[in-house]
């Protein structure tokens, strides 16, 4: 079956993703994810009733260890990547009314 | 001024930015005119013969990287391999690797050789852009754990290689900087996402490099720049400091002219790191072993449904050709069905997409890269960010990932798609039961014309059908050269193997190359 998305649809996962889309965009977005929606949807041959999903292929633990740092302060090396820097934080507009 | 290869090059200017590409050279005081002849025999050898000669003084470091240097100066304006090469630094470590060799500090057989990395693993201080606008700026502090094993070995390092934005992309095109063209023929692509890397070692501008693969992408484009490329298990290589796309699935690997190289450079890179909780701890990482001419008795299975009417004429036939040499040799070559192969490409969309919409909500233009110029509070500075420094493709899965992790929709499409690898994974075990090796195609054609694939996606998608499922089922795969089509495009045979395997690979990718002599050179 065809699937159909609707401008709520394509306007809420555009907020999930953060990303601003045009009209033209947002037309081009629905468009696209109907297509590949129908294209996953033959995933639907397939009984996986008794199949539980596998997220990693080998058994994964948490790697523990000490919290000790081992790198030094690299402070001017990371603020300098910031795109706006204010003293020595990240400048940000303001988060709180 | 110093002016790195394609750094802040604009899309649609890609023709016209060789402009002041030389003066990087003058400044680093090469004079590469005189010894023309002999730079040709020095960019023919494969890095492991280029490491012996630096190693019994016939060459030295500092004369390898003038050659290569001299070479990616005459080919980068019909190749466009690199994001940013850095030859003032590249020739500063040749000369300390050189000393060191010389002091006996560095004997391994990498010592001396120049190599290129992918520009999505991160070296500490140097642009890693990912071939994206929102990173077109930023300079890790930190060096990603398998750079850190190739510099430890005496790798010199020239320059980052272009790829698809973020890894996303079977071309090459969807580079925030333009295209990278194929060294076989220019009107075509070199394949992707590590499209920079394999066109790099095709071209003889390095000597191998280090690409990553999340559904193919060392494997198909090696198969369309004749080179070999490894994707290793799951967990051999570290992740650390690779810029993740789709963590469960991404892994980085050699890419090189031989299998010997192959071997060399994944004996250097392989390691089990705490820094990465995927690394797995595995019993050798002694890849050098495995270089043996001897398959018989080597059980080979080709997928039969592998074979169907979207595969190229002439690939199956050089695959058919390939598979019979190693019959030749003593190996038991059957067919059988792998089964499930066209839920591959749906289900790794699911997952990929999934995880590469959780990967890249980072980059938010606070703390690196790109930021909107004009924006009203933090949210709508999110947003502006994101939407101007993405590209098309990474917008399209971004969405799609979403979408499929969204209440509502996540059991429907993310967990089936989880379920659906689980009986891919199943069925690969399965085939292992009766079988050392699967043999394939890498790719089902050769390399597309330019500009021929991005304006339908989800064809573009379908090269990748021989290639993903390997990297759901955590299997290591290679692509090693077979011939070319009418075109003069090359063909690659993929070889996958059982979780740990490569060794069972490069001894059967190893006989093919001894037995026809084919090898990039």
């Amino acid at each position: 079956m065809a699937n159909k998305i609707s401008d709520e649809t394509i306007e809420y996962v555009g907020i999930l993703a953060k990303l601003e889309l045009s009209e033209q965009e947002q037309q081009d977005a629905k468009a696209d994810m109907e297509k590949m929606l129908d294209y996953i949807d033959t995933l639907n041959e397939l009984d996986t009733s008794d199949v539980e999903p596998m997220s990693h292929v080998f058994p994964i633990n948490n790697v523990f260890r000490e919290d000790v740092v081992t790198n030094g302060n690299q402070m001017e090396e990371t603020l300098a990547n910031a795109p706006l820097r204010g003293g020595d934080c990240f400048k940000v507009p303001k988060t709180i009314g | 001024m110093i002016f790195p290869f394609g750094y802040l090059r604009p899309r649609s200017n890609v023709r016209t930015i060789n402009i002041g590409r030389t003066c990087i050279f003058t400044n680093a005081n090469i004079t590469m005119t005189e010894r023309r002849h002999e730079d040709m025999d020095i960019l023919s050898l494969s890095a492991v013969e280029l490491g012996k000669k630096i190693k019994a003084g016939e060459i030295s470091a500092m004369e390898a990287t003038q050659a290569t240097l001299a070479q990616i100066e005459k080919e980068e304006p019909r190749i466009h391999g690199y994001v940013t090469v850095d030859a003032q630094g590249a020739l500063k470590q040749a000369e300390e690797i050189q000393g060191k060799i010389e002091r006996g500090e560095l004997t391994g057989p990498l010592a001396g050789v120049p190599a290129a990395i992918k520009d999505n693993i991160c070296i500490k201080g140097r642009l890693t852009t990912c071939s994206s606008k929102i990173l077109s700026n930023y300079k890790p502090t930190y060096t990603a754990e398998a750079v850190e094993h190739l510099q430890d070995a005496g790798a010199i390092i020239l320059g980052k290689t272009n790829m698809d934005e973020f890894a996303m992309g079977s071309t090459t095109e969807t580079s925030y900087f333009g295209p990278t063209m194929n060294p076989h023929n220019v009107g075509h692509v070199p394949g992707g996402s590590s499209g920079g890397s394999c066109a790099a070692v095709a071209a003889r501008e390095c000597y191998y490099s280090l690409g990553s693969d999340t559904g193919g992408s060392i494997r198909q484009p090696s198969s369309f720049c004749g080179v070999v490329g490894l994707k290793p298990t799951y967990g051999t290589v570290s992740r650390y400091g690779l810029v993740a796309y789709g963590s469960s699935l991404d892994q980085i690997g050699p890419i090189t002219k031989n299998v010997e190289d192959c071997a060399a450079v994944l004996t250097a890179i392989a390691s089990w790191d705490k820094k990465d909780s995927t690394s797995v701890k595995r019993e050798d990482y002694d890849f050098m072993g495995s270089l043996k001419a001897d398959v018989k008795g080597l059980r080979v299975g080709i997928p039969a449904d592998y074979f169907t009417e979207g595969l190229n004429k002439e690939v199956a036939e050089a695959i058919r050709a390939a598979a019979n040499v190693l019959k030749e040799q003593g190996a038991v070559v059957e067919e059988f069905n792998l089964s499930l192969v066209k839920y591959a490409i749906p289900a790794y969309y699911v997952i990929a997409s999934a995880e590469a919409s959780s990967n890249l909500e980072r980059f938010d233009g606070v703390k690196y890269g790109y930021r909107a110029k004009d924006y009203e509070g933090l949210h709508n500075m999110y947003k502006k960010t994101r939407s101007e420094g993405f590209g098309a493709e990474v917008k399209r899965r971004i969405m799609l990932g979403s979408f499929v992790l969204s209440s509502g929709y996540y059991d429907a499409y993310y967990l089936k798609a989880l379920r659906t690898k689980a009986l891919i994974k199943a069925a690969f075990d399965k085939a292992f039961e009766n079988y050392d090796i699967i043999l394939a195609p890498a790719a089902p054609t050769t390399a597309p014309e330019l500009g021929k694939s991005l304006g339908d996606p989800l064809k573009m998608y379908l090269s990748d059908i021989y290639t993903v499922s390997v990297n759901l089922a955590g299997l290591p795969g290679l692509s090693i050269p077979v011939g070319k089509d009418e075109k003069g495009l090359p063909i690659g045979m993929q070889l996958i193997g059982d979780h740990f395997q490569e060794k069972t690979l490069l001894r059967a990718a190893y006989t093919y190359e001894r037995v026809t002599g084919k090898e990039a050179r």
